[in-house]
């Protein structure tokens, strides 16, 4: 219990990416809050990278994990952009009519 | 011992209650609240575990960008949020049910034997203050090894600052603008048209 292993933050890894898709489960109309959700998912996956990482002395994982750091900041502006593009075209967020994006 | 497990299940405690308000939240910047404040966790979780400059890199990046990034897309959105929470009780059944099932799969390839017996090492609570630090280590490796990676990295964040600001770039009509291509090209030889002009009959301009 007070011995925190590798376990620990591997569980806490694997909580953090269930909500993660749980978000974008149960917010089907919010795109916002999809994309928050998929960067939870990313934060989870740079968790389990950098407990291997530090529990396996090979500092690798956190090179690895900063590589994650950036695509996420990467997606999170074209994602929003996207976002932006589609709310001025439809004056709504809902995931429904993301459809309509086809040309 | 006792304050590093302490501090553990608190930063992750947190952590886990923020990230489940994110989802839940009713208003958008609460949720976008919340995230910064599970990422902050995270970023004292990541020192926990020795990865400092992760850590730092974690609150500047995603507190200071894109969490701020978020806010300012859902400030600047005039959405009726209260039409998008339709639904969550719809597919609140099913969506748990799926959370479940796949959280049992993660928590089972957590706890197989393969990590008991292979070769981690001890992690010490306590830094070592002789070893090389974090930053160091890191970069040593990240500018040799992974040069390649590195720079990749870069012309993806370029190539995203390029199609974010083609996706949102529009011509606005009505809005006087210098088209400075134009000014610069303006010729005394073209500025001024001859015209004849037949009796009686007027001309378009």
């Amino acid at each position: 219990m007070f011995n925190i292993t590798l376990h620990h933050f591997l569980f806490l890894g694997a909580i953090l990416f269930t909500i993660g898709v749980l978000g974008i489960f149960l917010n089907k109309k919010n795109v916002i809050i999809i994309l928050m959700s998929i960067e939870l998912i990313l934060l989870s996956v740079n968790i389990n990278f950098v407990s291997f990482s530090s529990f396996s002395g090979d500092i690798s994982g956190q090179v690895f994990a900063m590589l994650t750091l950036t695509i996420a900041a990467a997606e999170a502006a074209i994602g929003l952009a996207i976002l932006m593009v589609f709310y001025r075209n439809l004056g709504s967020i809902s995931v429904d009519e993301i459809n309509k994006l086809k040309g | 011992m006792f304050l590093y497990s302490f501090s553990f299940y608190l930063f992750s405690t947190i952590a886990v209650l923020s990230a489940l308000m994110v989802i839940s939240a009713k208003n958008p910047v609460h949720s976008v609240l919340f995230l910064i404040l599970s990422f902050v966790n995270a970023a004292a979780l990541f020192v926990l575990m020795g990865a400092e400059f992760l850590a730092m890199i974690l609150i500047v990046v995603y507190v200071g960008a894109v969490a701020v990034l978020f806010l300012f897309v859902v400030m600047m959105l005039d959405i009726n949020f209260i039409k998008l929470r339709e639904g969550f009780l719809q597919y609140l059944p099913f969506g748990v049910l799926l959370g479940i099932v796949l959280f049992i799969e993660l928590a089972m390839l957590v706890y197989i034997d393969k990590f008991e017996k292979s070769t981690l090492v001890n992690f010490s609570d306590l830094p070592v203050f002789t070893q090389i630090e974090n930053t160091k280590n890191l970069g040593s490796v990240l500018y040799t090894d992974y040069f390649y990676f590195f720079q990749i990295s870069g012309i993806i964040l370029l190539i995203a600052m390029i199609g974010s600001i083609v996706l949102t770039l529009r011509e606005r009509s009505g809005v006087k603008k210098q088209k400075i291509y134009d000014q610069i090209h303006f010729d005394a030889k073209n500025a001024i048209e001859k015209k004849k002009i037949k009796l009686g009959e007027g001309i378009d301009v």
